[in-house]
């Protein structure tokens, strides 16, 4: 093999090559510059323009749409907030989050935990359970969603919207973590049934801790499903408007402020739900974006 | 205490039985240490963590799933009493022109929102990967920003379609909203978009569907073209390559698995518009089909509104089959 002859070669074709390259790659790079900006703008310019027409009254909104507003006119949140009861709404949501979040990873990374790490006859059947239960859409049991509520009495409470949230995490949440666990060392959770600790305590102290990196993944992934909520809410929490979580809220008032045009309030409304996430989630990008594409790549 | 003692005095047998209800921290050591009880305190606290999640489901996911095949073949409306009528809920719907209508609407949004977003998506996130300028030594390189440019592009996904909605309705305006301001501006007066005519609602639908996922999907494929190996790309560019090339012959190959799940995935998406059609469209304007299906429900027309789930389900299920058939390709190992 004459080494250093196809190396000369090589070299001396992958300069002619970068040269060629450097030249078509400054064109395309403006070119995919430009495309990226477009959609940077497309994707940011409504959410944008929601955040700055929040500002200016309602009949300045509906005279000149794309105008800047002149003064800034608080007015808006403080109506939103208040007469549009959007302070209402969000505390609604968070105490369902609350609720249904704790539930959720609690429940969830149990039975994850109980299906990775034990051997027992079904084990295999309960890991289908869960994980079959994700290729099924919500819509489909709709209807019969609502009647088991109503047996239960759970229809339009607080309960029963966080179990409900709680039932439809689990599948994903279980599968998820299950194969989370499954990575975690086995030295550590024998060492710590030698050294006497009962197996409730070892999963508390020791491998939930451990799990930390696949807990928050999950944790994201299902606060944002779970405060985004729509769906759900719209069918079981239907009957009283003052118990009307963020999203259910917004949709209510785009309707009823249709007919009134008071757009200054549901854009100040519109924003207040926004920003909050938008900012957590700039913080978090990484992990969020990790988080909430898991799904397709597992 | 040595084991060999422990384990030459078997426990009493009635602290045996008591220690099962115990929690192990007041169990007797000798309860402890013995075999049949180390497998019935694992058996215990399985079934302990396990019960209530598994009820959870049971009750509220898995048992509504199975009862919505049962109720698609009845009358059912909401009563006690749901008389068993057969296929009698398909018979109607296939004569349901309503039906039809919002069932076209539904299979165009599959057909076209899968594709126009998915194409957007890998294009930008080959803008993001590979478009940058050559640096010396690289076969490929990222634009500057890309960390920028993905999050802005994934904003639409963290936040409620119920928001989405709304913000859409507000731009789609025909009035006072963005894109008809916009056009006024230069000029043109701009039509009313979820004002009826079937055709340009149906455009909005589809923008604001696209709207929501593309940032979805960049960060996905980008994530999926970063993990194809540095040295395939130089091998290409040896070849004398160019970048279409590359991108047809090397890039979409490697990453055509993720491709296909994420068609899957939009298409389910695409079917399931429910809450953008909701609450962005008058409903005079058009529906989807589980618009439709939430309307019946909302009339007490449980048994056909279940039975609209049903055929709902089927169609996901026919479409995953029909990508996963004609996406199917020789798996590439890298």
């Amino acid at each position: 093999m004459s080494t250093s002859t196809s190396t000369r070669t090589e070299s001396r074709q992958s300069k002619t090559d970068q040269v060629k390259v450097q030249e078509s790659g400054g064109a395309l790079n403006v070119f995919s510059h430009a495309f990226l900006i477009l959609w940077t703008l497309m994707a940011a310019g409504p959410l944008i323009w929601v955040a700055v027409t929040a500002f200016r009254t309602s009949s300045d909104i509906l005279n000149d749409p794309m105008g800047l507003p002149s003064s800034l006119h608080w007015a808006n949140f403080a109506n939103a907030w208040n007469q549009a009861h959007i302070g209402q709404y969000a505390l609604n949501s968070l105490i369902i989050l609350a609720g249904s979040l704790t539930g959720t990873m609690l429940l969830g990374s149990m039975a994850a935990y109980v299906i990775a790490r034990f051997t027992f006859p079904g084990n295999k059947f309960v890991f289908l359970l869960f994980a079959g239960g994700m290729m099924f859409p919500v819509i489909l049991a709709l209807v019969p969603l609502f009647a088991v509520m109503e047996n239960f009495q759970l229809l339009d409470t607080r309960p029963g919207l966080i179990i409900a949230y709680i039932a439809y995490s689990l599948p994903f949440t279980t599968f998820f973590l299950t194969s989370f666990f499954r990575t975690l060392p086995t030295g550590v959770q024998e060492a710590a049934m030698v050294d006497g600790a009962s197996h409730t305590r070892t999963f508390f102290q020791i491998m939930l801790p451990m799990a930390k990196p696949g807990l928050v993944s999950i944790g994201i992934f299902n606060f944002l499903g779970q405060w985004n909520q729509y769906l759900l809410p719209l069918l079981l929490n239907n009957e009283n408007e003052s118990s009307y979580v963020l999203p259910q809220g917004l949709a209510t008032l785009a309707i009823a402020q249709g007919y009134r045009g008071d757009w200054g309030a549901l854009f100040a409304g519109l924003t207040i739900a926004m920003v909050p996430v938008l900012v957590v989630y700039a913080v978090f990008q990484r992990q969020v974006q990790a988080g909430l594409t898991a799904g397709a790549l597992k | 205490m040595s084991i060999e003692k422990r384990a030459a005095k078997p426990p009493n047998r009635l602290l045996f039985f008591a220690a099962i209800l115990l929690p192990p921290r007041f169990t007797p050591m000798s309860v402890r240490y013995d075999r049949r009880y180390r497998t019935l305190d694992k058996y215990r606290f399985i079934a302990g963590f396990l019960a209530i999640p598994l009820a959870f489901y049971a009750i509220f996911v898995i048992s509504p799933f199975i009862q919505a095949i049962y109720y698609s073949l009845t009358d059912w409306s909401g009563g006690p009493i749901a008389n068993f009528v057969g296929f009698d809920n398909f018979v109607k719907m296939w004569n349901d022109e309503r039906f039809w209508d919002s069932t076209t609407t539904s299979l165009t949004l599959l057909v076209i929102a899968p594709v126009v977003t998915l194409v957007l998506g890998i294009f930008f996130a080959y803008m993001i990967t590979a478009g940058g300028r050559h640096r010396k030594g690289q076969a490929i390189s990222g634009v500057a920003g890309s960390s920028l440019y993905k999050v802005v592009y994934f904003f639409p996904q963290v936040l409620s379609v119920a928001i989405i909605a709304v913000v859409w309705g507000r731009v789609f305006n025909t009035n006072a909203g963005l894109i008809n301001g916009g056009l006024d501006l230069v000029g043109i007066k701009g039509p009313a978009w979820l004002g009826g005519e079937y055709g340009l609602a149906l455009i909005a639908v589809l923008t604001v569907i696209c709207w929501s996922f593309v940032g979805f999907y960049v960060v996905l494929f980008s994530a999926a073209m970063g993990g194809i190996p540095k040295d395939i790309y130089e091998a290409a560019l040896l070849d004398g390559a160019g970048r279409g090339t590359t991108f047809f012959k090397v890039t979409l190959p490697l990453i055509w698995d993720t491709v296909r799940t994420g068609w899957v995935y939009m298409g389910i998406q695409a079917l399931d518009s429910f809450a953008i059609v909701l609450v962005m469209m008058p409903s005079h304007a058009m529906k989807v089909t589980p618009v439709f299906l939430y309307e019946r429900f909302r009339e007490g027309q449980f048994g056909y509104a279940t039975a609209i789930g049903v055929v709902l389900l089927l169609l996901s299920v026919v479409f995953s089959l029909v990508v996963m058939r004609l996406g199917n390709r020789d798996r590439i190992e890298y």
